[in-house]
């Protein structure tokens, strides 16, 4: 079987074998239209090299360890993450690759390569989905050059490609990838045409860019962008861009740079070039009968096809998996984000805050309550929007940054990048501090230990008193999720008196050899390279805080509107007595205005358990649960399973949270935690980030872990292997001897 | 696992579709295992198996009657990991004689009707395993018991 097939060797007959761009390209050699010179590696390569390495065995146990159905897109970014790692660790067989050495070799003598994925099935307008799998540009030297098609072997199983397994048909017995080696045309303009506009079929769309084709496709460049007749190719509209930057080939991959002022005011195509793109599409669409997406590039006024493929079809795709693939981010765009984020959303959700906390509730009328409780419920709304529609995009940094580590360094855990972004002054963590600090005054002060477990904190120690509000007012109302905390100081000293009652423990802090990792990952880049490098951990390291910051912040605001609720509902409580259910806010609204009005049961207090007629024949519980593994070490303690606000404050120390997800409003019981179990899976989650930096055991993305765990299960988590043991303890020791659960707490 | 009582089903299934589990019996504390043709009850609380009397098996049940069964569909392939269901029954094993024996030997022989000239034989005992709990492993690492008489 061929592992490497010359492009103008490529018939019918091998079209599975080099996949849909491959196959495109030869045909359009074929017809003499511009295509560079191209190898094809063979899909018999890819399996090959899997089979032989190994390689498809461990993807077996990697991707097959949970139910897809039960995974997030976290959970599938990690999966991916773990897959690109195997790849590249694993290097291909000596024979295999000397045979595709000499291939590469002997078709580009040196020359600098584009490295293409070419999936099979990839040219059928149903399972055409661009921008799934990986290419690389400007490659050199065949080691790179080999390196660089495992890496694209390894994007069958992106995260992209992952969420559409189903479409893909993606199955790693019978999945494979072709891969094009493509001789590199460094074209100065450079753009894609659609022969059909995917929003309106009367119409086609050109888009161009100064320099290299990646920097329009990741999105890192803005393109002009043209509208033509579809049938007459008649130019509709021409949408400049605000052309400032330009994607060149460097020594070592792209470099993104300024453009000349000339070229800032000049669209990349003439009118000429314009329609000559047209006719592009037009003939890639009758030698192929669809409608065609082409890549092209000028290099000196010649017109170069890079790759054509069928418009993907089902356009109207309204899942959310599109809103997943629209977080993938470049670099500038993130960078702009962090700004957004650091010097206007952060900042502006903080004076917010603090203006409402200004507010005196007590002093309105009821009717200006309901006003302003009103006005708090849009506030909280809008800053929810901001913190979804920038906040979570920016949490692709530390993803992006993850895998620039592990394609530099390749270390043996993919997971090793988040050691260098850990142990930063984390706001969740200085919280914890703040409450360790009111812990560690009340261990060494038996007599105020005394005072507040019998009296109100009122009636004790004002100076202690003082402290407290002054950090209730500097974290604002502790909020978890839908419920707000009442504001009861009693659960907050009852809290502080357990965290008292045993041995202080610190945030890790910062890792001892994050020193050393750094000064590793830097070394990597050459000089001309170093300040991105820099940046781009700065990035990554800000992401990474952010993911848990902004929460906190967002929780400020969130405090404050159920404080306003709470004053509402107080006020209500006052006149007709406590209530025994949750009073829903429009009714709450009504009755403030309208003092006449009786309390209605709201609907929530009237539904009814469904009745279960069916008899339970057996006793089923879980004994073994599989997550993934995402702070190592093993911990063995009772349950305490939060599934209302008051769980957090009956928290003791040496138990196991077990929860839907932790909230970075409520990592205050963290410390007090001997393991953490969570539900939402992933790496780079709110819980395992807290986990890590505390040092626990900690296990995500265990499918329905709060109903299958009770408060009170002894539970066993092994963080190492991802998985919690629910019953008696068995695994006492490891191999090294050490005892586990018994941790003097 | 969302559905816990998915396992009522996928049990039977799996049931269905093996014909042998291997059994463990034990003497003096030596474990022993040997495969057995075997068939379920509709309530899944019983399994069945024939054995000749003769059997070391047979033997190591007098003295003591727990037992193991192991149930499983592997393929002997990678992606047994994936895919592969093994369920290990516990309980107590029991011959069966008289009516007693009857419909259970009738469920037996539509699963195993080449066995017939075996059972019948005199030198062979049909014996019952009334199930405490089924561990069920799925994905390899995912365990989730099934107690049968709680």
């Amino acid at each position: 079987m061929n592992l490497t097939l010359p492009l103008q060797n490529v018939d019918e007959r091998n079209r599975q074998l080099v996949g849909g761009k491959g196959f495109a390209l030869a045909m359009m050699a074929k017809e003499n239209m511009m295509v560079p010179r191209a190898l094809c590696i063979t899909t018999e390569a890819y399996h090959r090299y899997i089979g032989s390495t190994g390689l498809r065995d461990n993807l077996v146990m990697v991707l097959y360890r949970k139910a897809f159905d039960d995974m997030r897109w976290e959970e599938i970014w990690d999966t991916a993450l773990r897959i690109r790692n195997l790849f590249l660790q694993t290097p291909i067989p000596a024979d295999l690759s000397a045979s595709m050495a000499s291939a590469i070799e002997s078709t580009f003598s040196g020359k600098a390569v584009s490295v293409r994925s070419s999936a099979p099935g990839e040219d059928s307008s149903k399972t055409s989905f661009a921008g799934l799998h990986e290419s690389y540009v400007n490659i050199r030297g065949t080691a790179s050059i080999l390196k660089h098609i495992r890496l694209v072997w390894a994007s069958l199983w992106s995260d992209r490609a992952l969420l559409y397994r189903q479409e893909l048909g993606l199955d790693v017995e019978k999945s494979a990838m072709a891969v094009v080696v493509q001789e590199m045309i460094s074209g100065e303009r450079s753009g894609i045409v659609f022969g059909r506009n995917p929003v309106d079929e009367t119409q086609a769309v050109i888009e161009a860019v100064y320099g290299l084709n990646q920097g329009l496709v990741d999105g890192t460049i803005e393109p002009d962008r043209w509208i033509l007749g579809r049938i007459t190719g008649k130019i509709l509209s021409h949408s400049p861009a605000l052309r400032e930057k330009v994607l060149n080939a460097a020594p070592m991959g792209t470099r993104l740079e300024d453009l000349t002022p000339e070229l800032k005011e000049k669209p990349p195509l003439a009118e000429k070039d314009v329609s000559d793109v047209y006719q592009l599409a037009m003939k890639a669409e009758s030698l192929f009968k669809s409608p065609q997406d082409v890549e092209w590039t000028y290099q000196k006024k010649r017109l170069h096809t890079l790759q054509a493929r069928p418009i993907t079809t089902g356009t109207t795709d309204d899942d959310q998996r599109l809103r997943y693939l629209s977080l993938h981010r470049s670099f500038d765009n993130l960078r702009e984000l962090r700004t957004k984020i650091e010097k206007d959303l952060i900042p502006s959700m903080e004076a917010e805050a603090a203006r409402l906390a200004d507010i005196d509730l007590t002093g309105l009328t009821d009717a200006d309550l309901a006003d302003e409780i009103e006005r708090r419920l849009g506030i909280n709304e809008k800053w929810q929007e901001a913190y979804w529609d920038n906040c979570i995009p920016f949490a692709h940094g530390m993803r992006m940054f993850g895998q620039i580590y592990n394609d530099l360094v390749n270390p043996t855990d993919p997971f090793e990048f988040t050691d260098l972004l850990k142990g930063l002054r984390m706001v969740s963590i200085q919280r914890n501090q703040n409450l360790e600090d009111l812990a560690a005054w009340i261990r060494k002060d038996p007599g105020l230990a005394q005072c507040l477990r019998s009296k109100g904190i009122e009636d004790c120690d004002p100076a202690f008193r003082d402290a407290f509000e002054k950090i209730a007012h500097t974290w604002g109302d502790l909020t978890w999720g839908e419920s707000g905390l009442i504001q009861d100081p009693r659960q907050v000293v009852d809290f502080l008196l357990e965290m008292a009652a045993r041995p202080p423990v610190n945030g890790a802090g910062p890792v001892k050899d994050m020193d050393s990792l750094e000064k590793n990952f830097l070394s990597l880049f050459d000089e001309s390279q170093k300040t991105y490098a820099i940046e781009m951990l700065d990035l990554a390291r800000a992401s990474y805080r952010l993911r848990d910051d902004d929460n906190i912040y967002l929780g400020k605001i969130e405090g404050q509107m159920r404080m306003a609720l709470n004053e509402g509902r107080r006020r209500i409580e006052k006149v007709f007595g406590s209530l025994a259910g949750p009073l829903e806010t429009p009714e709450l609204l009504k009755m403030l205005r309208n003092r006449h009005r009786r309390p209605v049961k709201s609907s929530s207090q009237l539904k009814k358990e469904p009745a279960d007629g069916i008899k339970k024949p057996f006793n089923i519980k879980a004994r073994q649960i599989v997550g993934q593994p995402a702070g190592p070490g093993i911990a063995f303690g009772k349950a305490r399973v939060l599934i209302e606000p008051a769980d957090l404050f009956a928290f003791k120390a040496g138990e196991i949270l077990i929860c839907d997800a932790v909230d970075p409003n409520m990592t205050f019981v963290v410390p007090l935690a001997a393991g953490i179990v969570e539900r939402r899976g992933g790496m780079l989650i709110h819980g395992a980030i807290i986990a890590r930096e505390y040092g626990l055991p900690c296990v995500t993305g265990v499918a329905d872990a709060a109903t299958l765990i009770k408060t009170g299960d002894q539970v066993t988590v092994d963080g190492y292997l991802g998985i919690v043991i629910i019953g008696e303890a068995r695994l006492r020791k490891t191999e090294s001897g050490k005892p586990i659960g018994d941790t003097p707490i | 696992m969302n559905d816990l009582k998915a396992y009522e089903k996928d049990l039977k299934s799996l049931f269905a579709s093996q014909h042998t589990g291997v059994l463990a019996t034990q003497q003096d504390g030596q474990p022993y295992a040997s495969i057995v043709a075997f068939a379920s009850s509709e309530d899944l609380r019983d399994l069945y198996f024939a054995t000749m009397r003769a059997t070391r098996k047979f033997a190591n049940l007098s003295p003591d009657s727990r037992v193991a069964m192991l149930i499983d569909n592997r393929s002997n392939r990678p992606s047994d990991f994936q895919w592969a269901m093994g369920v290990t029954a516990t309980g107590r094993a029991g011959e069966l004689t008289g009516p007693e024996k009857q419909m259970p030997l009738t469920t037996y022989l539509a699963k195993h009707p080449h066995l017939d000239d075996f059972v019948s034989s005199p030198s062979c005992a049909f014996l019952r395993i009334r199930v405490d709990t089924y561990y069920v492993v799925t994905r390899f690492q995912k365990v989730v018991e099934v107690h049968v008489r709680s």
